[in-house]
């Protein structure tokens, strides 16, 4: 009885704690702004998706970075390719369960050979894929792959 | 001897899990994969094909299966006109258990597909053409014996709604194919789920 209670309040904390998670929905020419204007020294944009597995499997590595004191400079945006129809009930959710702080956006659209080389012209369009830009020396880096652990923070040393 | 310089050049050929893979333009080999039958299926297969749709898809990935009823239309659409499809299923089932091989079998049941569903089980085929993602579409061209890759890309612009699809990208392809007239989009990208190399 007690182990049905204290599971019924966890999931009651999960769901409150889920719909009090913002993610801005955004546009392909908000990301583009974003990208254009960046208001941080460095910032790293990572295209991920809830479906895709060896996205889920990289996101600490992003999160690592995001939470690191030492790289305060830095920026992580964790760009969301799930579908729009499911962003309470599959993005915030997982966001919430995986305790994730980095600043997510979702971006939705539909026409993706749109949009695709404008983020990079190297990009195939699988994911996971990730962007940094380097706004103090007016520079990008795309990479199609998944990280290893430590990868992320030794690219970010190299670049400074 | 011979055996082994075969075996070299067949093994040096595919030293790269990642090769540059096929532009617009580049001759395409055949394959001999397993399908889910059992039954081996090359392109050589099909005396009368004027060209494939050769479509590297999975089980697994959400976009993929948003496409298999499209998949099937365009199949069943083009076959009779020469261009049938041929599916890949390009993943290593360590890596992506849903993707195996009775996996397949089940999905292809589930969906009764009218094509083959072949299973590249070394990834090289994958390799050589250069698919990164599922799903992957190759639109081959018969021209004097040869396999001449005429579009590489999307099926179209809207994986949500197939009925807010504004540009039809392979069907555009075949029907100017069809009507001996140059492909005007030849290649084309979209958001899709990377490849499950083998982990060596």
């Amino acid at each position: 009885m007690r182990l049905a209670i204290t599971t019924c309040l966890v999931i009651i904390a999960l769901v409150v704690n889920a719909q009090e998670i913002e993610i801005e929905v955004i546009k392909f020419n908000q990301l583009s702004e974003m990208i254009t204007n960046g208001k941080h020294e460095l910032e790293v944009y990572n295209f991920w998706a809830t479906w895709c597995k060896p996205c889920i499997a990289e996101l600490p590595y992003f999160e690592a970075v995001n939470n690191d004191k030492d790289l305060g400079h830095v920026k992580v945006f964790l760009i969301s390719l799930d579908f729009v129809e499911q962003l309470d009930n599959r993005v915030k959710s997982f966001v919430a369960r995986r305790n994730l702080t980095s600043d997510i956006k979702l971006l939705d659209e539909t026409d993706y050979n749109a949009f695709i080389d404008k983020i990079d012209p190297s990009w195939s369009g699988a994911i996971p894929a990730t962007l940094i830009v380097d706004n103090i020396n007016d520079k990008k880096y795309f990479y199609e792959k998944s990280f290893e652990e430590g990868e992320l923070e030794t690219l970010i040393q190299n670049i400074q | 001897m011979l055996v082994i310089a075969v075996a070299v050049a067949i093994g040096s050929a595919f030293v790269s899990p990642r090769a540059e893979g096929y532009e617009v333009g580049d001759t395409a080999i055949d394959f001999s994969l397993k399908n889910i039958d059992g039954d081996i299926v090359s392109m050589s297969d099909y005396d009368d094909a004027k060209g494939f749709l050769v479509i590297f898809t999975c089980n697994t990935c959400p976009y993929a299966k948003m496409y298999e009823d499209r998949i099937i239309d365009l199949d069943e659409k083009y076959k009779d006109k020469g261009y049938p499809v041929i599916a890949i299923n390009p993943n290593d089932p360590v890596r992506s258990p849903g993707d195996s091989w009775n996996e397949m079998k089940t999905r292809y049941a589930d969906k009764s597909m009218t094509y083959p569903y072949l299973f590249d089980e070394t990834q090289e085929i994958t390799s050589a053409y250069g698919a990164t993602k599922t799903p992957h579409v190759y639109l081959l061209n018969k021209e004097a014996d040869k396999l001449v890759v005429k579009y590489i890309g999307a099926i179209d612009d809207n994986f949500k709604d197939a009925s807010a699809v504004t540009k039809t990208y392979v069907e555009d392809a075949v029907d100017a194919l069809i009507d001996n007239k140059a492909v005007q989009t030849t290649s084309t990208k979209a958001i899709g789920c990377t490849i499950k190399w083998k982990e060596s």
